[in-house]
């Protein structure tokens, strides 16, 4: 159920063995690297750290573009920057 | 002790629980106890209480009126002086996020409330009366707040602080269900809540949604991905319509969950939940109905908890009425349970229902 599954990420990170804050920390460290409109694309954990950094990115103005649910526990997400 | 104008010895000290028509015939002049008092105090001024009896001779705390426990920086700059000139070397932050100014000399009473006063900044109460409510940082950068209980805070403040209860008339809000200032444990506790509703349309079944949800209210369709609601689970806290990245979650309803008959003390109890999702303006009229009913019916009962009031025999069933004629009964809830006390005496229940 993957979307934009050709969307092309800029940047990747892998935030599945951090927590909160952390966990969104690195999130933004990482968009400070990209520009305006380009794409990063992390790995994280289901539940709270795929709740919060959903929540935080749309609150800060960045589009949730693709979502894949890699397992049970681990989401992979594109997200295009400062596209909301 | 100090002598009234019409000759009568009183003892002065100020008596919170004294009526308010009592208070207003106490006319004290300046000299208390024989020491020179700066101006007279103004026993009307203290009506709402907020003047604390120490354990020390003529020493009082004094309470702040800090509505939701925000304080402007020129508030506090002002209080700060205060402190310093009136009090000890320290302020105390009350458990109901009111700042307090300990140890300060009757006599001192003007002088300090002028003080104050220029920032506009009141006192607080204490005693048988509405006091200040109590409130989290709210929707405002609070990212879980679902309403603004900062400016509710205010409003309920000005519209009905000081009105006298049969007994202490506590008001708390939280802004989502994480209910961090203890809603459920007030005479009157507000909660932000939302219903959500779901739009398929606009849904990529990405499952976030579900993994949100902590309450186990929302799954995932196993091959679609979209989500199956169950109302029953859901505590209204907004975590699926906040986290869904394409809109496909929004709020059906938004507004306070209301629960009464709360309170700490001796003998605890929880609030019950007896109306959802009210607006700002049905809120305060839910709030100024429950005095007036708690005025009312709790007259006769002498120093009574609008919880413990609430577990007389008809009185839910009173003031589920009330409510009813009040904001009418779409948004109550329908069969609502009592208030629960908590037993505190390690040996078994009291017997007295207190």
């Amino acid at each position: 159920m993957e979307n934009e599954p050709d969307l092309k990420a800029d940047l990747f990170i892998d935030i599945s063995d951090e927590v909160c804050p952390m966990s969104f920390v690195k999130t933004k460290l990482a968009l400070d690297k990209i520009e305006s409109g380009q794409v990063l694309e992390l790995i994280c954990q289901a539940g709270d750290s795929v709740k919060n950094i959903s929540i935080q990115l749309k609150d800060e103005g960045h589009l949730i573009k693709g979502v894949k649910r890699e397992s049970e526990d681990i989401f992979r997400i594109k997200i295009l920057k400062d596209g909301l | 002790m100090s002598g009234t104008k019409n000759g009568k010895k009183l003892r002065i000290t100020v008596d919170h629980n004294l009526d308010e028509t009592v208070i207003k015939k106490i006319a004290v002049d300046a000299e208390v106890a024989g020491k020179d008092a700066k101006g007279k105090i103004d026993f009307a001024g203290l009506r709402a209480g907020g003047f604390i009896k120490q354990r020390q001779k003529d020493k009082f705390t004094v309470r702040l009126n800090c509505p939701g426990g925000r304080m402007t920086i020129e508030k506090l700059k002002t209080v700060a002086k205060a402190a310093e000139k009136f009090g000890d070397k320290f302020v105390h932050f009350s458990v109901r996020q009111s700042l307090e100014i300990p140890t300060v000399d009757y006599h001192d009473f003007n002088e300090l409330t002028d003080m104050l006063g220029s920032v506009e900044q009141k006192i607080a109460s204490c005693g048988p009366r509405v006091r200040v409510p109590t409130a989290c940082g709210g929707c405002e950068y609070n990212p879980n707040g679902i309403v603004d209980t900062q400016s509710m805070a205010q409003t309920i403040t000005d519209m009905f602080f000081g009105r006298r209860t049969p007994h202490k008339f506590k008001i708390s809000l939280s802004a989502c269900p994480h209910d961090c200032i203890h809603s459920t444990g007030t005479d009157l506790g507000l909660q932000g809540a939302i219903f959500p509703k779901w739009d398929v349309e606009k849904c990529t079944g990405c499952t976030i949604c579900s993994s949100a949800c902590t309450e186990d209210a929302i799954e995932s369709d196993k091959k679609t991905g979209q989500p199956i609601f169950d109302a029953s689970q859901c505590i209204y806290c907004d975590d699926c319509v906040r986290a869904c990245p394409t809109m496909a979650w929004e709020a059906e309803e938004r507004g306070y969950m209301v629960r009464v008959g709360g309170h700490g003390g001796r003998h605890p109890a929880f609030g019950t939940a007896v109306a959802n999702f009210l607006s700002d303006d049905e809120t305060l009229k839910v709030i100024d109905g429950t005095i007036t009913w708690y005025q009312q019916k709790g007259e006769s009962h002498g120093r009574i908890r609008l919880g413990n009031l609430l577990l007389k025999e008809g009185m839910m069933a009173s003031y589920m009425e009330m409510l009813k004629a009040t904001i009418g009964d779409a948004k109550l809830e329908k069969n609502p349970a009592l208030p629960r006390l908590i037993v505190t005496n390690p040996k078994g229940e009291k017997k007295n229902g207190k």
